[in-house]
């Protein structure tokens, strides 16, 4: 059952659509279901699949076409680097290299005390500000330097 | 409607129409994967790219709509470039593992690959990989790795079976096509997928690995099981079926098959089968000749009929049977002097016999089923019943038509029911009065026999919606024609479909429940039918094709019967139970062993030959009867072959004017619901419905042929004491079987569903009736 909270959120969202296209919403439902809990299992998606009364398999698509759904836990805090184009030509794999060495994970892992985790991104459209990372997928850093890495982490830190 | 050239051809084709349908007028061949007539386009293969003149690059054929004076062109540079590229990109991640492929032979991207690619590709790299999923007994993906992404299978689930199990998770090149977490694929309609995967991604499990495509040859036949007789190709090589794909009916299967049709094959060649006539001698059984065995049929029918009487001879067949097997057999019947036959073994209400204007049929064609706009469905099992009617059905919602449901379950039947009505057994034909007196009232028609009759909200919704259509259908499933009441049911649908002047019709349980009917396999006035010779038990019985405790209304009763009698001649093409009671087992031949027509329930008889040769001493049923005829000195039983038999049995140019679905039974006062305790509500689950589907191996492993379990009302359950999971003892008449409980909130109140036609369960006495489950105590379960 997807908790009364989300549920809340879905319902808003279901008025932007026709009563008899609930699947519009799936979409956000899903980012929903990722912003309470972290990730989305399979379970969230079957969940979300019979609250808005489409096949299973749809919404499992869906979660596994785009690339900001978490399949699996990411820690609390989800670190996602762009290494697309405009990144790496400025340096892109420097930052990922500093933030691999700086948490001891690599690509695609979680630290052991489940706080951070780091992803591979696709472009984010900010190539002016490359090299760039995102937060939770929410709030992006620009111009990512060593020092501003480790400016970004101290705040971290403290939450 | 436009004009457009194709490759200099002018083709004149529908405005809305694209090149495809176009080309496919004109007769030129586009290759093409991910286009399928009978499905959404997708345009995701590419294959079918095209020059169209003005447009700066390649198009996609099928996506393309066709304009007034579009020049196409399917051969020039810019497409055989385009093609060959595509080609050469199908190719990158596809295994070129043909030799050990299932649909080498028979595989589009083999044969396109042939006529379009190119030599050699330039790809060196290392190709994917697909991890393999189970996705159940009857289709195999251990080869996804195989898979091209055109997405038919996911279309067909989506469109046609309305079922979306499988779908393509993740993107680009780790896009998969899966199930939702390893579950099964478990619609009626799965095999098609089969046939509808241009590549060797989704193959048969039970066929592969068992021949290659060139070795088999195909024989035409038709579908022994449902009503609908679909057409069928049987594959056979060395003399066994190995395989069974559909042949295209337009106005029958369309393209499809039900994984029934297909697969129910496996128990053609299942260990069960009888090869050799026997015999009981002191309760023993012994293999002998067949001049022995029938020689002692005769025998022991001619002892019976001289001393007993004629009419302590019974027959029973099954709806399965051919009409040359049923004509042959009340033939013989009639001959010694028995009017005791009958094919209609689940039903139970007779009341409507000698009252009929003719054999009960669809009352339409089935294709015309896709133009109606209302639907009312009395008592059926829809999906299960009948899948490719069903398939129709929800195809007609597709386009707007409303589906108004009366029955004791309420089903999921994957599409929008505009109203539905889910009542007792014993309140159907209650319901049904109310919604006549409400379309009475709607229409202000006269009302007589059910003025007094109050009309709730369900009758009245479904009342509206009838009338508000033009062209509706008044249809009877299998539950309502076994119905106790069956005749009532019959005469209200009647007079409701009369009302609105629409179609009124039966949706037929078996492919032979016409044909048994223009066959004669229904007892005169004098004869017996199926219910009064299993009640009044006979001293000899005839069974063709029959399981008495699987195949009749009241198991119970027919053990009984069968256990009594002096003389059982079991019929059949497998050693069942028979065993235990019978005193001769004729193996006979099943469908692909023998000639014969099937009738199907839109009166289209359908002749098919022997597929292959019957196996050991099988022989079919019809030489079988023809020998007992004569060695019972029944005159006219000298045919020489089954088409003989057949146009003796029916005139087969006017089936039409055999049928009439009139039934002159006086509608009886409606009274109040006055059952007592808990109604049985019995199913014949989809692989149990008949011999051959029984003996099927791989359909018995799929979810559909999971051991019945009996469904009650949750807040029932709860009441007698029992949980969901929990073993009950369930008891009917004298016998008691212990069956897991499970709720169904979707059953009526005062309700047990418990399926009929399985072994668990056949010991239980009649479908309908009254039903006691208890929760066991103080024993282990």
């Amino acid at each position: 059952m997807l908790s009364e909270q989300i549920q809340a959120q879905v319902d808003r969202e279901l008025k932007k659509y026709p009563a008899d296209q609930k699947q519009s919403a799936v979409m956000a439902a899903l980012r929903f279901v990722q912003d309470e809990k972290g990730w989305i299992s399979n379970d969230d998606m079957a969940d979300v699949a019979d609250y808005l009364g489409m096949p299973k398999m749809a919404v499992c698509e869906v979660a596994t076409f785009y690339h900001m759904y978490n399949l699996k836990p990411m820690g609390k805090h989800t670190i996602t680097v762009c290494t697309n184009l405009s990144c790496t030509l400025c340096g892109a794999l420097d930052t990922v290299a500093y933030i691999e060495s700086k948490l001891g994970i690599k690509m695609g892992e979680v630290t052991a005390d489940g706080k951070y985790g780091l992803r591979e991104g696709e472009c984010m459209g900010a190539c002016k500000d490359a090299p760039v990372l995102t937060l939770n997928n929410k709030k992006i850093c620009a111009r990512m330097s060593k020092e501003k890495i480790d400016k970004v982490f101290a705040e971290l830190d403290k939450s | 409607m436009i004009n457009i050239e194709i490759d200099g051809k002018l083709v004149e084709t529908e405005r809305g129409s694209t090149v495809m349908d176009a080309a496919r007028k004109a007769g030129v061949h586009i290759p093409h994967f991910c286009y399928h007539k009978k499905l959404s386009i997708a345009a995701n293969c590419r294959m079918c790219l095209v020059e169209v003149e003005k447009a700066p690059k390649p198009l996609p054929a099928c996506a393309t709509p066709a304009a007034e004076g579009m020049k196409v062109k399917t051969h020039s540079e810019m497409a055989v470039k385009a093609q060959k590229g595509v080609m050469e990109f199908l190719l990158i991640n596809h295994p070129l593992d043909c030799p050990i492929c299932d649909q080498g032979g028979e595989c589009m991207l083999q044969d396109v690959a042939m006529g379009y690619g190119g030599v050699a590709s330039r790809y060196a790299e290392e190709k994917r990989e697909v991890q393999p999923k189970d996705v159940g007994a009857l289709i195999s993906t251990q080869e996804m790795t195989r898979c091209i992404q055109c997405t038919r299978c996911v279309r067909f689930g989506q469109e046609v079976a309305d079922l979306m199990e499988l779908g393509m998770a993740f993107r680009t090149e780790h896009a998969e096509i899966m199930t939702f977490v390893n579950s099964t694929v478990d619609s009626e309609l799965s095999g098609n997928m089969i046939d509808l995967c241009p590549v060797g991604a989704l193959t048969s499990k039970p066929f592969r690995y068992t021949a290659r495509n060139w070795e088999l040859s195909r024989r035409r036949s038709v579908s022994p099981h449902d009503g609908l007789g679909s057409n069928l190709a049987v594959h056979i090589k060395n003399n066994k079926v190995l395989r069974v794909t559909p042949v295209e009916n337009e106005d029958i299967n369309e393209c499809w098959i039900s994984d029934k049709d297909r697969f129910s094959y496996e128990g053609l060649n299942s260990a069960e089968r009888l090869t050799k006539p026997m015999i009981k001698q002191d309760g023993k059984w012994q293999e002998v000749e067949w001049q022995a065995a029938l020689e002692y049929v005769a025998n022991g029918l001619r002892q019976v009929a001289n001393g007993a009487g004629a009419d302590q001879v019974a027959a029973l067949a099954t709806p399965h049977s051919t009409l040359e097997e049923l004509y042959l057999l009340q033939k013989l019947m009639r001959g010694i002097g028995s009017d005791n036959i009958d094919f209609r073994l689940r039903q139970s209400d007779f009341s409507a016999d000698g009252k009929l204007a003719g054999a009960p049929w669809l009352g339409m064609s089935v294709a015309d089923i896709n133009s109606r706009d209302r639907f009312l469905i009395v008592g059926s099992f829809l999906r299960k019943d009948h899948p490719l009617l069903a398939h129709r059905i929800r195809q007609a919602v597709k386009k707007g038509a409303q589906a108004n449901i009366v029955h004791s379950s309420d089903d999921n039947l994957l599409m929008k029911i505009a109203n539905k009505a889910i009542v007792a057994p014993g309140d159907m034909v209650s319901l049904l009065a109310q919604i006549l007196k409400a379309l009475a009232d709607e229409m202000q028609a006269s009302t007589q026999g059910v003025e007094n009759v109050v009309v709730g909200n369900e009758a009245a919704a479904i009342a509206k919606s009838l009338a508000g259509g033009e062209r509706a259908a008044v249809l009877l499933g299998n539950f309502a024609q076994q119905h106790p009441q069956a005749a009532q049911i019959a005469v209200l649908a009647e007079k409701i479909a009369a009302l609105c002047g629409v179609k009124f019709g039966y949706l037929g349980e078996a492919a032979n429940s016409v044909g048994g009917y223009l066959a004669g396999a229904v007892p005169g006035a004098k004869g017996m039918n199926a219910a009064q010779m299993l009640s009044s038990p006979r001293k000899a019985y005839v069974l063709l094709n029959v399981e008495p405790e699987l195949d009749c209304a009241n198991p119970q009763q027919a053990m009984a019967a069968m256990q009594a009698a002096d003389l059982v001649v079991a019929m059949s093409a497998f050693k069942h139970k028979a065993v235990d009671y019978a005193d001769v087992l004729l193996p006979i031949a099943p469908f692909t062993e023998t000639s014969g027509t099937f009738v199907n329930t839109e009166g289209h008889a359908q002749s098919f030959k022997g597929a292959v040769k019957p196996l050991g001493e099988a022989r079919p049923a019809w030489k079988v009867l023809r020998v007992l005829g004569n060695l019972l000195d029944v005159d006219g039983f000298d045919y020489d072959t089954s088409e003989a038999v057949r146009d003796e049995a029916v005139d087969t140019t006017n089936i039409l004017g055999a049928l009439d679905n009139h039934l002159d039974v006086a509608l009886q006062a409606v009274s109040g619901a006055a059952t007592q305790g808990l109604q049985r509500v019995a199913d014949v689950p989809i692989y149990a419905t008949d011999v051959l589907v029984r003996r099927a191996a791989s359909l018995q492993q799929t979810r559909d042929a999971a051991t019945p379990c009996v469904a009650m009302r949750g807040d029932e359950l709860k009441k007698l004491g029992v949980k969901s999971g929990d073993t009950v003892k369930v008891t009917q008449g004298n016998a008691s079987v212990r069956l897991a409980a499970c709720a169904d909130d979707g059953l009526p109140a005062g309700v047990a569903r418990v399926a009929a036609g399985h072994a668990a369960t056949a010991e239980l006495g009649a479908m309908f009736g009254t039903i006691t489950v208890q929760p066991i105590t103080g024993e282990r379960a």
